[in-house]
Parts: structure tokens; sequence; C-alpha cells
């Protein structure tokens, strides 16, 4: 069914007993060609992708709950190409160009919303450096805008500019970013996929891998085994537990990042704004809700939930930025739970065991990826070599010398 | 979270700074053969276990110490604090 305005007023006239179910509810086949372990919104759109670009159809993505009750549910709703390397800003660029055409290439309403990423600056140098990464910014094909403090008063003139620790100096702007309804997202896409032909299955956990000579040849499920010519485990947060089952450590550790919602206000944030000098992000939601968070809280974890030093000091960034927030009350809180990689980059690529592949590794960045990391997996599987824009995301690249390291931060995930 | 420190009792999971896997402990021997892979193994890959997990924390807000500290990470309940000091020598680590 395709969604459209006549859609809705056909269905309006007739009391709305045309809508279908967006997705079937298929039992498992015993066999497929690509078996994609995890159905958030990465697992989702490689299942799209993988039929709509490649015309691979025989396709199930299996879920251990329900579908995107991960971190596609649990995000800050995000969408920016603000990256600086080489290995990184190309494929982040890909991204946002997926999510400007998604709506219409899905036929499914994801608010896909581009009111602008301004990060601000505090000091010289750190101007010097969004002056380096704008560069890199445009010569990746994205936008970038340098501002000086006027400009930042213009677009967010309730910013503590004055502020006698950190006073605003300017800030680097990408007016194609923005928010996407994360939610929406993740429907989409197992629309379109179910729709091709993908049988989408939830409360499907997989349990073990079924290897036979050093070749993986399926997945053991707790609704039974599954063969496929293809596995591909897509579930980050998880990827150590589940890599595992196929005796593979992994250059990861799980970690939460908290994020929150204060009650609904009336609109007062213009777009995504993050504070330069300590770790916090903030957004409006179409609601109201001011949607905002920062660092993660640095011990490895599997609890969906964070701890209070974390609270506070995400809530002091928040004041030192915008002391108008001080009065607004906090609705809710949640933490999830994410794959932090030893660079802060994540993995697109082939395992040493035949027919396994890996996705995982996206650190706090997931959700903004979606489009591209389902772009590009669903290539690697395909094709059988990386997308270009992908092509450094390999499991190999720290025995390479080569990781992608955004923060210079090193080996030591909670600090990416 | 609260730390029962060995020597300063319980103490507030803020005063401290964490650095990860206690296996960290246990840097391999750079001239051994197959130094170059092992040091790949020690540096790159973690367990990252869902469950009892020992990992090396440091009192940078008290008195210096490094820990070991035995916790959950499903619960985050601490169930073993001790100095890691004494876990590395017990382990044939450290003079």
């Amino acid at each position: 069914m395709r969604y459209s305005a006549l859609k809705i007023l056909a269905e309006g006239l007739t009391g709305n007993r045309g809508w279908k179910p967006v997705w079937r509810t298929p039992e498992p086949k015993a066999e497929y060609d690509v078996v994609i372990v995890g159905g958030g919104g990465h697992g989702l759109a490689t299942a799209y992708y993988l039929a709509k670009e490649f015309g691979i159809t025989n396709v199930a993505v299996l879920e251990k709950g329900w579908l995107g009750s991960g971190n596609i549910g649990r995000n800050t709703t995000i969408i920016r190409s603000n990256y600086l390397l080489e290995g990184n800003q190309p494929f982040y660029e890909l991204s946002l160009k997926l999510w400007e055409g998604l709506e219409q290439d899905f036929n499914y309403n994801a608010m896909v919303s581009q009111r602008g990423v301004l990060n601000l600056a505090h000091s010289d140098a750190q101007r010097d450096a969004y002056a380096r990464r704008g560069n890199a910014m445009i010569l990746s094909g994205a936008d970038a805008v340098l501002l000086d403090r006027a400009g930042v008063r213009k677009l967010a003139p309730f910013l503590d500019f004055e502020n006698g620790r950190f006073p605003i100096q300017g800030g680097l702007w990408q007016p194609r970013g923005g928010t996407v309804r994360h939610d929406a997202v993740a429907w989409g896409f197992a629309r379109g996929a179910d729709s091709r032909g993908v049988d989408i299955i939830q409360n499907c956990e997989v349990t073990g891998f079924t290897m036979q000579g050093g070749a993986c040849l399926g997945v053991e499920t707790s609704r039974g085994a599954i063969r496929a010519k293809q596995v591909a485990v897509c579930v980050a947060g998880s990827s150590s537990r589940v890599m595992g089952l196929a005796g593979m450590r992994l250059p990861i550790e799980s970690h939460v990042l908290q994020a929150f919602v204060s009650e609904g206000l009336k609109p007062v944030i213009p777009g995504v704004i993050t504070f330069g000098a300590g770790h916090f992000y903030i957004s409006q939601s179409d609601k109201g809700g001011l949607v905002f968070g920062g660092d993660i809280d640095g011990y490895n974890t599997y609890a969906q939930r964070g701890n209070l030093p974390v609270v506070e000091d995400v809530c002091e960034g928040g004041m030192a930025v915008m002391p108008m927030i001080g009065r607004a009350r906090l609705l809710r809180m949640w933490g999830g739970v994410m794959d932090m990689s030893m660079d802060g980059s994540p993995f697109i690529d082939r395992t040493g065991i035949e027919g396994l592949y890996f996705n995982g590794g996206w650190c706090y960045g997931g959700f903004k990826a979606t489009p591209a990391s389902g772009f590009c997996y669903a290539h690697l599987l395909a094709t059988g070599g990386p997308h270009d824009t992908a092509a450094a995301y390999r499991l190999d690249r720290f025995r390479r010398g080569a990781p992608i390291d955004e923060k210079g931060a090193g080996a030591q995930p909670n600090l990416h | 979270m609260i730390i029962d420190h060995p020597l300063l009792g319980p103490r507030d999971a803020a005063e401290f700074t964490v650095l990860g896997d206690a296996a960290l402990i246990h840097r391999p021997d750079g001239m051994a053969e197959g130094a170059e892979a092992a040091f790949h193994d020690y540096v790159y890959l973690r367990d990252n276990p869902a469950g009892l997990h020992r990992e090396l924390w440091y009192h940078e807000q008290g008195d210096r110490s490094w820990l070991v500290v035995t916790r959950n990470t499903l619960t985050h309940e601490i169930t073993e604090v001790a100095l890691a000091r004494d876990v590395a020598r017990a382990e044939g680590r450290s003079r």
C-alpha cells in the first residue's frame, strides 16, 4: 500500500477500514540467502537497501525483542555530517544525503527536519579547529558555515555569551543537519523491506552460529536453526556478546549513554546546539520537550541506565551555555548501551569466518549513520567489497596501524 | 555507585576514574616471540562480559591508589574491591 494524501482522504471518507498492518509477521523459513541478526535501525536499513538497491529479497531480519527496541528508540535523534577525518566524513555525508531523500524513497513520514546543527566555540584555538573541520566538511561535499559572535547571536540570542569561564567566541554551523523522528526510521525501513519480500521475525533470539570447517552456515535461534549463505550481525550495544558466540573478541567495550527530556515548552531552541567547552548537546522536539545529553558514564555496562554524577555533569553543561533552561523540569531520563570502539569509529566488514559479517562499534553516533550504514553493509554483502565511503571501517585497522581516531584519545573507549 | 575502598571505606564512584578491564595488569613481554600480536590483543581487544567484570579504578580525587573492582555490568553491583598492588603481586606481576 502506497501512502499519499489522497489515500488519507479516501480512508477518511470510508471509515478508515482499509489500513493494513505495516509489516507481516511471518514464520521463519529453513533457509535464506541473507540472515541479518538485529532488527534495529541499521539491520532494517541493511535489509531495505539489500532488497531495493541490490535485488536480494530472500532475506530475514531476526530480532530478539520487538522491532526497533534498541538504540533506534533510545537516541537523541540528531543527524549531521560534521566529522574531520577522511575515513569518516564522506561516509557521514553519504548518510546525510540519504536522509534528505529518505521519506520520498521509502514512502513514510520520518519527520526529517533540517533545522541546523551549531557547535559553539569558546576560544581562539577552538575556532581555528572548527575552521579546519568546516573545510574538511566542504571538501566532502557537505555544508559548513563558520560564524562569529554576531552570527551565533543572530541564531541563538539566549546563549550566555559573557560567561566568565566559557565566553562564546563563535561557532560552526551546519544548516543541513537536524533531527529525525527516530522510531519512524525503524518503521519506515521495516515497511520498505517487508513490502519487497524481506521476512522480519521478532521475538527470535540468536543463541549460536552453525559452524562447519571454519565457515558460518547459519544461526541457531530460540525458534530453531536457520541456514543462510550470509549471516550479517548488526547488534551494536551487544556486539561482544553475539560475536562471542562465534568465538571472536572485539575491539569494543559496552558503555551507557544517558539522555534526557524536559517537560514540553514553547519553541525556544532553533536547531541542535552543542556546548564546546564541556559535553552537552540539546535540541527541542516537535512536542516541545528539550532533548539533551552529554558524556557517557565511562564504565563497562549492559544496564540501560546510568548514574547520578553524569546527570549532574550534563545539567552543569546546560546551565553554563543556556541558563534559561534552569527552570525547566526534567520529565524523563534513560540510558542506551553502545559499542564503544578503540578509536571511536565503527566497523562494517567481513570477519575471519567465511559467511559471517559484522557491523558495529558505532559509539554514541549510530543514529545519524543509519541509512549509510545499511547502504554500505548491503553493498558489502551483495558485492563482496566495501563501499567507497566505508572502506576504512575494517576490523584489522588497529593491526595495520590505521585507526580513525577523531578525538585523538587512543585505545581508551570511555574517552571517545 | 559506592566503592568500598580497602583503606578508606565507602567512597562515591564520582571520586574515581575508570581505566577498564583488570586484565590490563598483564602487560605482555615486549621482547618475547610474537610480541607484536600479543600487544595488539592487549591494547585493542576486550572480553567485555555481561555479568561479573574485574576492572581497574583510580582514586583520583582521593588517595591516588589503583583498585581492582569486581562489578556486575548488568546490575552495577560491586562485590569485591582490592588494591591493584595486592592483586598484581598475587598474580605475579609486581615486585
